[in-house]
């Protein structure tokens, strides 16, 4: 039986390559992204389609989304951020649409690779950076030590703010990463001891369907689970986002 | 785990997820917010618009009873005055009737009582004449004197009248 990690296998689809070291191919991975692309352009497009003043069910769950980050901006971050809504909902659909498309079986986790939520969290952690410095210039350093705070504290205040600040991007980037991991090697493995428990059923006197039935209720169970995590670490990836850019605008 | 291990597959899924991620962006940007924020916005504009009519019709409603309110008032102050009016030229009416009768009837008393004078005057002076004649028996009669001048037995009656 193939490993548990097998499932996060890249596989080139169709091969394409720039140089000699650089391989863009279309993989497997990349088409799931490709297809919660036009996923997106075709909830938007078919939710907007009518543009009925009382909204359908496709239409009342674009605007409810829509509510949803706007909301999400406005209580974080203030009317100020809703210049970067457009970025913060980009996000959003992307990392919840990686997550539900990695449901579906058979297809493929885009945000269950490191690389992808890394580039992502460095984005988000680039653009914050480049905000704050932008708006408050080298005031923005005061991220690092917060007025008010005894100068006896700066040696060890500075470092820690430093840290923690410096340290955003690998906790975004790993918590997502990490959990989308984590839940789809447990439905793996589960599922898994639903069949080598069924194969030994008739030898074990039966014990082995009773097994079997167990892993296959917590297969479904964990599936569940994974549904309410998929859309939950979407919400961490994006709120977060939004208190990072709260720092930027407003500092702390 | 494949996630560590495949770093050659590093570049390609990077880049599909710059191409992804820029296509969704413009999707997302340039379509699905501004339809959305359409939509939502006409919704706003149209509850709006309801309710600023729903105003403006209670507003007209408040005149229209405004209105009949101030024209139910006039209406009864001009049939109080119109009452008023009636009722005060009946009285005045009245009160000229009965002036009127008042004044012929005072008329009739005076010429009544004149008549009542002259008749009274009359037969005063019938009753000095007549008082006269039979004073002049009565001289005659017991004293025998007939010439009695006419002037000073007239006085004497008038004196007598003028006494009780």
């Amino acid at each position: 039986m193939a490993s548990p990690v097998e499932q996060f296998r890249i596989q080139e689809l169709v091969p394409l390559k720039l140089s000699e070291n650089i391989d863009i191919s279309l993989t497997n991975s990349a088409l799931m992204m490709v297809i919660g692309v036009f996923v997106a352009l075709l909830f938007f497009w078919i939710a907007t389609a009518r543009r009925t003043v009382v909204p359908g069910r496709l239409q009342s769950c674009a605007e409810i989304l829509y509510e949803f980050i706007a909301n999400m901006i406005r209580d974080n971050v203030g009317k100020e951020g809703m210049r970067y809504f457009p970025y913060v909902f980009t996000l959003f659909v992307f990392v919840f649409l990686g997550n539900f498309i990695g449901m579906v079986p058979y297809s493929f986790t885009y945000t269950s690779h490191i690389v992808v939520t890394g580039a992502l969290a460095l984005t988000v952690f680039a653009v914050v950076t480049v905000i704050g410095f932008a708006r408050h210039g080298a005031g923005y350093l005061r991220m690092f030590f917060p007025k008010g705070a005894p100068i006896a504290t700066a040696p060890i205040l500075i470092p820690i703010e430093l840290i923690s600040y410096l340290s955003r991007p690998f906790s975004l980037a790993v918590r997502l990463f990490a959990n989308m991991t984590v839940g789809h090697i447990m439905l793996k493995v589960l599922a898994g001891f639903v069949v080598s428990l069924g194969a030994l059923g008739a030898a074990s006197w039966g014990l082995g369907y009773l097994g079997a039935f167990a892993a296959f209720s917590m297969v479904a169970g964990i599936t569940v689970l994974e549904f309410f995590i998929a859309a939950l670490q979407a919400y961490v990836f994006t709120i977060l986002t939004c208190i990072y850019l709260n720092d930027a605008i407003n500092m702390h | 785990m494949p996630q560590f291990e495949d770093i050659a597959s590093f570049p390609s899924q990077l880049f599909w997820l710059l191409v992804c991620l820029v296509v969704l962006f413009v999707v997302v940007s340039r379509f699905a917010i501004p339809r959305l924020a359409d939509i939502m916005e006409k919704r706003q504009k149209m509850i709006d618009d309801d309710l600023e009519q729903a105003e403006r019709l209670q507003a007209q409603t408040e005149s229209a009873i405004a209105v009949y309110e101030a024209a139910l008032v006039e209406a009864r102050t001009a049939a109080q005055a119109s009452i008023r009016s009636v009722s005060e030229k009946s009285a005045q009416e009245a009160e000229r009737r009965t002036s009127e009768v008042n004044s012929r009837l005072a008329n009739q008393i005076r010429e009544g009582e004149a008549r009542i004078n002259t008749l009274r005057e009359q037969a005063l002076s019938n009753i000095r004449s007549v008082a006269a004649d039979v004073a002049t028996g009565i001289v005659s009669r017991l004293a025998g004197l007939t010439s009695v001048p006419q002037a000073r037995l007239e006085k004497a009656v008038e004196d007598a009248i003028k006494e009780n």
